[in-house]
This record gives C-alpha cells, structure tokens and sequence, in this order.
C-alpha cells in the first residue's frame, strides 16, 4: 500500500489543472521573493523624459504618471500582494484555529457563543465591515493585513470545528483520555494535526481572496497608499487615464486574475487530492 | 446556452442604433458674429457636491461655487482686484478707517418678491456672530465693535482697530433673507437645501447625489442673465467627466494637467472648445514642524529646500501648467515680492549645509545619520490628491539623492486635520493654502495663532513679522501695506518655515457655443451671469 | 409551518443584537471622539459649544448606556444625523421620501442587486444542470474554466475593461450614472432604453463575477443527485431521460441551491460599494464609501446595521423558500 504522501501526490500530479496552480504559485513567488533581482528598473525611479509611455522595447509594459516603470513595479507590487494574503491568512488561521477548536472541543456554552459570534459576523457584509474599520483606524498595508486576518477566520473556524466534531470520539482520543493526557493537550497533539489538511485547503484559497481583496481596497485609494506599489493601486492610475494609458488598466488586473487563479486551482486541486471520497476506497 | 448568444447579439445590434450626437458641429461655432440671446442652458461637471447653499454655513468649494450664484454681498472684486460694489452701490469710510457706511441699492427683490434691505445684512452678521451658528468665518466679524442699521438701505459697522480687510470681508456671508429665517435654527431651516436669494441665479431642483439645477432669476438686479439654466452635474471622477464631455453631456469642467496637454491638442477640440488657463489663487507647499529638534535648525529646512527641484515638480506633476511658488502670494498680484531669496535645485549646495549642521553618512548605508540616528522623517498628506500625492513621491524620490530617507503617508482628510494637524503630530505636511485676495495673512504666520486648530500648525514665530503682520491689516495705505508684506517675504523666504513649491494654472474648459468668456487674474466665472449663447448656436432651446 | 419560521425569526435575534453591538463597538475603536470631526467644519468651535455635540450625542454617558440609547432610536427607525455638513438625517439619504421612488438610494441597490441575482440564477442553473449531465465533457471543461476565470476576476478590473472597450472604443455604453443628461426630454421607450444602457455594464460584471459559485455549486449538487438511488430506479423504468432530469433530480438539486442564495446576499451588498463607486451609481455602496472617507459616524453605523439586517432578511427569505421547497421539514411539523 502506498504511503497517505505518496498516494497524496499521485493523485495530484494527474489533476492538470492543480498542477498548472502549482507552477503559478511557485514562479510569483520566485518573482516575489527575487524582486530586487528581477526587476529591470528601481520601481521608484522617476523619468520625466517618459512619462505615461505605452509598451516598448525600454518598458516593456509602459509608463506610469511619474515616467516610472510599470514592469518593475509590478514585480514589486507582487511582493506586496503576497505578503498581504500571507500574514492575513496566517492571522485568520490561528484565530480560527483557537476559536474553531475550542468551539469543537467543549462544546456547550463555548460552542453556542462561538457559533453565535460567527453568525453575526458572516451576517455583515464583510466588505462593508473592513471599510468601517479601515475608517476608524486608517489604511495602510499593516492595517489591511490585520483587518483581513480579522474578518476571514470564520470558514477555518467552522472547518475545524467540524473536524473536532466528527474525530473527537475516535479511539485514540479516547485512549488519550483513559491515559490521563490533559484535556489541552490532547487537542493539539492528536486532532490538531488532523485538521491541518482541511486547513491548508482553506489557506491556500484563503491567499486567492486576501489578495483579491487588498486590491479591490487599494484600487478604492485605502489600502496600499502610494508610492508603494500594489497591483491595485497601478490600477487606480489606469482608472483615471483610461483613455490615454490602457497598459496600466490591463497588466495589473491580468497579474491579479492570474494570481487568484493559480491559488484557487492550487487549492482545488489539494482538496480534489485529500478527498477520499472522490478516489473510492482507500485508507488514510 | 445558445438562446442567450442570441440575445446578446441582439442586444449588441440594437444598442448600436443609438444616435450618437454629431462630432461636427453648425459652422461658425467659434467666431463671434452672432449677438447675445436669451435661452440655453450650461451644464457643468463637478466631482464635489454641494452640501449646503447658504454661504456662511458652508465648508466646501462646491457648495460656496453654487451658493455663489444665488447669494451676492455687499461689495465683490473687480477683474484688476480692486473691490466694486455689488449689493452696495458705494460706501464711506471714516478717515481713521474705523467706521463703514454702507449705502445699499433700492429695489432689489430677494427671488420671492420681498424686497432687500440694511436689516437683512444686520440679521445676517448677528447670525455669523452668533456662538450657535456652525461656520469657520466668525473670526473677521468678531473684529465689529457695533453695527447699525440706520435706515432702510443705509447700514454702518464700526470696528475697534483699523482693519483693512475689513471692506473685503462684506461678501456674500452676511446677506440672508432676514424674513425668512428670523427666530428659527439656520442649520436646521429649508433654506439650507432649498435656499432664497437674490444672485443671478435661483434654486430649480436639486436631485441629491446626481445634480443640482438652477434657473435664472428674471428680476436680478443687474439684469437678466442670458442663459436660462445652470446645470451642476456631479460626476465622481476626472476620466468620466471628460468623456461627458465628448459626448456633449456637460459643456464645461476643470481639466487635468494630462487631459489639458495630451488630449485637447487635436481638432475635435479645437474645433468645439475653447480652453483657458490662469494662475489659482492657491499654492502647495510642504510645512515643518518647527518644534521638531531637527526642523527648528534654519540650516536643514534650507537645505532641504536645495534638495528639490521644483521645476521638475511643475513639469512633471502639472505638465508646466503652473510655476514655483516663492512665498505665499501669486505672482503678478499687487503684493507678490519677486526679489527674494530663492533655491535652485543643488544637491551639492545641500549636502554642504547638512554636514554643518553634523549630518553625514558616517556609515555608508545611503542614508544621512547623526549620533547613530538616520535621517528619516515622514511627509503626511491627505489622500485623494493626485497631484500632492505625485509632488510628495517626487521629493521623496530626490531627497533619497542627498541621503534624506522620506516616508509618505496619505491620510483620509477630517483624520488628517483632527488627529495630526490639529494635535501637531507630524513631522512634515504637504498641504495647500487657498490665497484669499486681500493680502493680510495674520492667521497663518502671527505667533499668537497657534493654539490647537488654529491655522500657525508649523508654530512660526518671528516678532519682526508679527509686528509686520499687525502693520499690514491696520493700515490702509497700499504703499504701507506693500512695503509690509515684501519684507515678510523676505523674511519667509530667508527661514522656509514652509517651503513654497507652486502656483497652479487652473485649466477650465469650455463649450465653444458660449460667448463673453473674458479671462482675468480673478479667473473667468466672475462674469457669468454676462455669458450667452447667440441663438443660431444655442443646443437647448426649449426649456422643458 | 410558522412554529419553524418562528423558531427561525426568534434564533435571528441575538445576532441582530450582535450586528448592532458590533456596528457600535467599531465607531469607539476610533481614537479621539467621533465628535471631533464636526469641529472640522467648525475650525473656531467654542468649548462651550462642543460640550454642547458631546451631551446630543449622549457621548458624556458611560458606554453601555450610549448603546441603550443608541438602540432604542434604533427601533424606532432614528438613525441619528448625518455628521457630514448637511446634517440630513440619516434615514433620508437613504430613503428620501421627498425622492421620486426610482432615485433613492436603498431602493437603487436593491434592485441593482436583485437583477444581479436573477441573471445569476438564470444562467447559474442552467449550466450547472447541463455541465452535470455532460460531466467530464469538452463542454463541461470549457464552461469550468470560464467559471473558474470568473470566479478569480477582479470585479473592478472587468468593469474597468468594458469600460474602455464599450464606453471609449466603441463608445456604445455610458460609463457612469443611472441616467443620462437628457433623460427627461426622452420618450418612455426611450427612457427605459436609457436605464438599460446604464445598468448593462454593472450588472453584467457583477453577475459575471458572482456566476462562479452559483454554477459550480448547482453542478456538484445536480451531481450527487444524480448517482442517488432514486434516480437509477426511475430511469430503469423507463422514463425519458429528460423527465428524469427535470422532474426528480432537478427539484433536489435546487434545495441546496435556495440557502445558496441566502448566503450570497452579503456579498452582493458587499460587492455594491465597488461597482457603485466605479459607476458613479449613486447607491447605498457608494453612500457608504463616501461616509467612510468623511468619517461620517452615525452613517456608517447605521449603514453596517442595516447591512446586517439586510443579510438576515435574505437568509430568512431563503429559509422560507426552502420551507416550501423541502417537504421532508413541512412533514417534520
């Protein structure tokens, strides 16, 4: 029998499409992660000389207002975008994993309260919310990665919660318990890491929407304020010179598309993997 | 599937129907053969909306640009800046310059027919005063010692020092129908969104969100205006109203520096618009904190001012369509001293002066340090601003030349004013200052304005130009007053409490079927009621 | 029947409590007081007179008692006032009864939103039906692919491209607004074409954008239908296949399909502050926005309340229709 990894990857390589997700997360991150080195021009520097060019042999993606290059600052803009949808994601995750667990664990008055503040928070129309918030304590890239993280933990809550659910009387829990391990660490040693399946699911289609949502607030001006590049904000200056300057409206968007793209097939294509009910019969 | 392919192919074809207005106009669209005529109507894109029409309650530019319409003052300026009278056919002044008597017009009817007197400029100066009244323009009546109305178009002010601004002052703030908002809240009243006036123009409708639309008043006092209708359409962004424009949805709207240079050079426009361009009586600077240990040292502000090159700023940020401001005032006006010190773009001159004042790169990362502290200070500015946003990524961008590490951050505006400006938090701003027409600048510079949101934020203060200041609002001499605001001039130039960046051109542009357009230092909307179209020309005749 | 619905209003309450705590909760995160900004426009307030706001606005009472207060205007539908300098109350920007019914603000985004829907599900149900019928086909690869492109498209950047190509290029559509300058002077065709032209562009990318999860999650639900038992044994006796899809599998796909529905309501309010900013709609997405950059307090927090009322109005709506839908929870009363 093959090992759960190995199965695991089997199954991953033959779905084209994860596979292609793959690739797409792997080369922005390189890209985000070698910005400095990749990046043809400094994505500050200003050229009155070439201002608002459309692609060519010098940009190869244009110009913007300020004769800066839109290709090196979209490389930078990648390293922006990404950084947000990963520490947003990495806080929703460990509030959803603390809410999630306890509500599954105990149960009771923990998971009433717990369901109930879910509840209300996917009652408010989360953009709606981040805005409030954002009026209150301003933008800002910080800001935004908190302000996400905040407001996206409930799926990961209610995942875990389900997984405390249907694994909590399994045998070894049970065992664990006859042998006396602390309610608390049985939590985290067994069922936590069995969770984690369903959870990088959820954060790896989490990504897609951070970054989908930190450039729909920076294109609306209130998330990462200029100079610093973002996908969004490039976008904002193809708004205002639509008619002169389609370069700066197509490029970012399709960087965009093609980021959220490659998450969400990356996800789909970890869960169609981990999903034994898709594959017939076999053991975990 | 195949059913909705269909239909919106369908839909494509039967969109395509539309007529589209034609891009070539009736001839002689821009000479000036055809005499004035009544009728037609001028719609105008505006991305602000109006809030409230009563002048005095008013904060915002729109809203004083429509309430302007339908409320004159007492005295307005003329096309050379000097004051003319408006609602007052002519004054006295006392030879110590301590009383104004003013003589109002007869027979002015406010629109609903009740005729204009002294007593309704003293019911609005009691309500400007008034601690109940929410407006930010008290302070200039505070100066009124009494005021009387000693008859029916005869009113007096006397004030407790000389003040000369002080004839200025009796604009369109202080004239309100005193029939009817005696004894109720002003804030609270109709009036606030369905005013009565007395302007050229007089409240149609207002569609909130969409457009405010004003008629004119048939029995102004200075004649019917030629134009039936004003319209004001609020289109939320520049890219939009421009494309109403094309398409002969609005007629007349502010261009942006890019849309003025790169796209009205061609014949479409030239042939059917007619642009203008004029110093604003406005500039953007970028202000210290002069508290700041760092910023109180003369030799850094100078040193920094070296740093920037604001030519390239006027190039770049406003496509040349404005100039370097030199100091608070425009250039070509009465007051503006063009023999001060100025800063030349010389990155060499300012690393010199840094290095005096103990900054240098002693640790060879790029950036300027001093007792292990790197220089670095943040510029703070408000957000939604292109064109301060540009300005402040371009100094950032030059300063990190001479070794100045420069962080920008765009604030939403009331947070801006309330939590930074106010509470004098921050270390630099980028913000502008409208120039009013009268030269007196005591709010802004005098040490004694620097209370918490009061308009001294940087914490200037020089007792040779407070005592200037005090000399240039108490005489009335114009040689005095000169001689006064030059050698404040100086004075600023030599220190750069600010430094001053630029003077923008305003850039409106205008359908070419409206006649009588006559471009002045004071802009071109001064004599609107005075535009018409002739009436081979004119697009809406019929007033529906 | 109405024990269930009553049971399902009476489970809505808390969290109503919690959006109105949560509404309240987010205006005192702001640093300084929320009546700092009036004195934006009031650069020369005296103390006197700022005392004066603080006590209108119950801002001298401890905290839990400004959420009594505040509440109890709540019920009787008393917004408070708008901070910004027309100072209307805040119901009447969004429901101004002075308004004509088609300009007022709430009433636009609803509609706006129901089209949306209605196009969603239009197209959503029939290809989810026929990509499950087709599984693993060409077709059904193709239509995957454009659900997944719509799915990860940016809102804003699909509008921004139409944009340009119908509005600029083409210059077939109007970019902004919900009518144009000469809308009066129109016929009635006319001006029903007019609101159409407007409206096209909005709608499609909204709908566009929102079609993913509709289809997808119609597709696996028609799938998993499919392979139940009942639907074997009603083929092997013989009905036409059409009949087997339309009638039995059908219905027990759209159930799920209903709470769907239910659950997208806050993304489609959500989704209005974009679209409605970018189209210069003058909704309550772009009221909101505005009232966010002005800090206008008792607007927001009106606003996210009513949001939040919104979401569960949609919900229980959904919970009714599949009420009636589901005869498995009539049977249960």
């Amino acid at each position: 029998m093959d090992s759960p990894k190995r199965l695991f990857w089997k199954r991953f390589s033959r779905n084209k499409l994860a596979v292609i997700g793959g690739i797409i997360v792997a080369a922005l991150f390189f890209v985000a992660v070698f910005a400095p080195l990749v990046s043809p021009y400094d994505p500050n520097d200003i050229d009155r000389k070439h201002i608002l060019e459309p692609p060519g042999l010098q940009h190869l993606l244009g110009t913007d207002d300020l004769g800066r290059d839109v290709l090196s600052r979209m490389i930078w803009g990648a390293q922006i975008s990404l950084s947000v949808g990963f520490v947003a994601v990495g806080i929703s995750i460990i509030i959803g994993m603390t809410f999630g667990s306890l509500s599954g664990y105990y149960g009771g008055w923990a998971d009433r309260i717990i369901m109930r503040l879910i509840d209300i928070m996917l009652s408010i129309p989360t953009f709606f919310l981040i805005l409030a918030v954002i009026a209150f304590i301003g933008s800002g890239i910080w800001n935004i990665m908190i302000i996400i993280g905040l407001t996206s933990w409930m799926g990961v809550a209610r995942l875990v919660r389900a997984e405390f659910l249907s694994l909590k009387e399994r045998e070894y829990v049970l065992a664990a318990k006859a042998v006396g391990a602390s309610g608390l660490r049985i939590i985290f040693r067994h069922i936590m890491i069995n969770s984690l399946a369903p959870v990088l699911v959820s954060a790896v289609l989490g990504i897609a929407g951070a970054v989908l949502v930190e450039s729909a607030l920076s294109f609306l001006g209130i998330g990462v304020q200029p100079p610093t590049p973002s996908w969004g904000n490039i976008l904002t200056l193809g708004k205002d010179n639509m008619e002169i300057a389609w370069w700066l409206s197509v490029f970012p968007g399709l960087a965009i598309l093609i980021t959220v793209l490659g998450y969400n097939l990356l996800g789909e294509g970890i869960r169609d993997a981990l999903d034994p009910r898709l594959w017939g019969t076999e053991s975990e | 599937m195949k059913k909705f392919l269909y239909i919106f192919i369908a839909l494509i074809i039967f969109l395509g129907c539309k007529d589209k207005p034609a891009k070539t106009e009736k001839p002689d669209l821009k000479g000036n053969s055809y005499g004035p005529a009544y009728g037609d109507i001028l719609i105008e894109g505006t991305i602000g909306e109006p809030s409230v029409l009563i002048p005095m309650l008013a904060g915002d530019s729109a809203s004083h640009s429509v309430a302007g319409m339908i409320f004159n003052g007492l005295v307005k300026y003329d096309t050379d800046l000097s004051i003319i009278g408006d609602l007052a056919e002519s004054w006295d002044i006392s030879s110590d310059g301590l009383v104004i008597t003013f003589h109002l017009r007869k027979g002015v009817k406010w629109s609903d027919g009740v005729e204009f007197t002294a007593e309704d400029v003293m019911f609005g100066y009691k309500t400007i005063i008034d601690e109940k009244t929410p407006t930010a323009y008290k302070e200039d009546f505070l100066q009124v010692k009494k005021a009387e109305v000693l008859d029916t178009y005869t009113f007096r002010v006397t004030y407790g020092k000389p003040f000369s601004p002080a004839l200025t002052t009796w604009g369109n703030l202080v004239v309100l129908p005193k029939h009817l908002l005696e004894g109720r809240d002003i804030t609270k009243s109709d009036l606030t969104r369905k005013p009565v006036g007395l302007g050229p123009y007089k409240l149609n409708k207002w569609s909130s969100g969409q457009e405010v639309v004003l008629e004119s008043y048939k029995d102004y006092f200075e004649g019917r205006p030629y134009i039936d209708r004003y319209v004001y359409r609020m289109i939320p962004d520049p890219a939009t109203t421009f494309l109403e424009l094309q398409a002969g949805g609005i007629d007349m709207m502010g261009l942006t520096p890019i849309q003025y240079t790169k796209q009205t050079e061609n014949d479409f426009f030239r042939n059917n618009f007619q642009k203008f361009r004029y110093p604003v009586f406005s500039y953007t600077h970028m202000a210290f904190n002069l508290k700041h240990p760092w910023f109180k040292d003369k030799r850094i502000r100078q040193a920094i001012a070296y740093g920037i090159d604001k030519n390239e700023i006027v190039d770049v940020v406003l496509f040349g369509l404005g100039r370097p401001a030199t100091g608070p005032y425009v250039p070509n006006t009465w007051p503006y001293n063009p023999d001060v010190k100025k800063y030349e773009y010389n990155p060499e001159k300012a690393k010199q002066l840094l290095k005096e004042a103990g900054w240098e790169d002693h640790d060879g990362d790029g950036v300027l340090d001093k007792d292990g502290k790197p220089f670095q200070f943040t510029i703070l500015t408000n957000m939604g601003n292109t064109l301060r946003k540009n300005t402040a990524t371009i100094i950032q961008w030059r300063l990190a030349k001479i070794g100045i590490k420069v962080e920008i951050r765009a604030l939403e505006w009331s947070t801006f004013v309330n939590e930074f400006i106010d509470k004098r938090r921050f270390e630099a701003v980028m913000l502008g200052w409208q120039i009013g027409l009268d030269p007196d600048q005591y709010d802004i510079w005098h040490s004694s304005k620097t209370k918490e949101k009061e308009f001294n934020f940087v914490g200037y203060n020089n007792p040779e130009v407070d005592g200037l200041l005090e000399k240039g609002r108490r005489s009335f001499d114009i040689k005095e007053r000169k001689k006064a605001y030059f050698r404040i001039q100086e004075i600023l130039a030599d220190e750069l409490p600010y430094i001053f960046l630029y003077v923008p051109d305003a850039t409106p542009i205008v359908h070419a079927r409206f006649k009588g357009i006559k471009p002045s230092p004071i802009g071109i909307s001064y004599n609107q009621p005075k535009w018409y179209v002739p009436k081979p020309l004119q697009k809406h005749a019929m007033e529906p | 029947m109405i024990r269930y619905l009553f049971k399902r209003i009476l489970e809505m309450v808390p969290t109503l409590f919690g959006i109105t705590l949560i509404s309240f909760l987010i205006l005192h995160l702001a640093p300084g007081k929320p009546t700092d900004i009036l004195s934006d426009f009031n650069p020369k307030i005296t103390p006197e007179a700022r005392e004066r706001l603080e006590k209108m606005y119950n801002l001298d009472k401890p905290i839990v008692v400004q959420y009594g207060l505040w509440l109890k205007k709540i019920v009787k539908l008393d917004f408070g006032e708008s901070f910004s300098t027309d100072r209307r109350p805040v119901i009447d920007k969004i429901w101004d009864r002075k308004q004509p019914l088609l300009d007022r603000r709430l009433f636009i985004t609803f509609m706006l939103n129901l089209v949306t829907m209605v196009i969603i599900l239009a197209i959503a149900i029939p290809l989810g039906i026929s990509s499950a019928t087709h599984q693993y086909s060409l077709y059904d690869k193709i239509t995957t692919t454009f659900v997944f492109i719509g799915f990860a498209m940016p809102s804003f950047w699909l509008a921004l491209l139409l944009m340009m190509f119908f509005g600029i290029q083409l210059d077939l559509l109007p970019l902004s607004g919900l009518k144009s300058m000469n809308y009066d002077s129109l016929s009635l065709a006319g001006k029903v074409l007019d609101r159409i032209k407007h409206l096209l562009l909005p709608v499609f990318v909204s709908a566009f954008t929102g079609l993913a999860g509709d289809s997808r999650y119609m597709r696996s639900s028609m799938l998993e239908v499919i392979r139940q038992d009942y639907i074997t044994v009603a083929r092997a006796k013989g009905l036409p296949e059409k009949k087997v899809i339309y009638n039995h599998a059908l219905k027990n796909a759209l159930l799920p399909l209903i709470t769907l529905v239910g659950l997208s309501v806050p993304g489609l309010i959500g989704g209005s502050v974009i679209m409605e900013s970018i189209f210069g709609i003058p909704g309550m997405g772009q009221l909101f926005f505005m009232s966010v950059m002005t800090r206008d307090y008792p607007m927001v927090m009106s606003l996210l309340t009513i949001g939040g009322v919104l979401t569960l109005a949609g919900n229980l709506l959904a919970d009714i229709g599949y009420m009636f839908a589901d005869p498995r929870i009539r049977a249960k009363q």
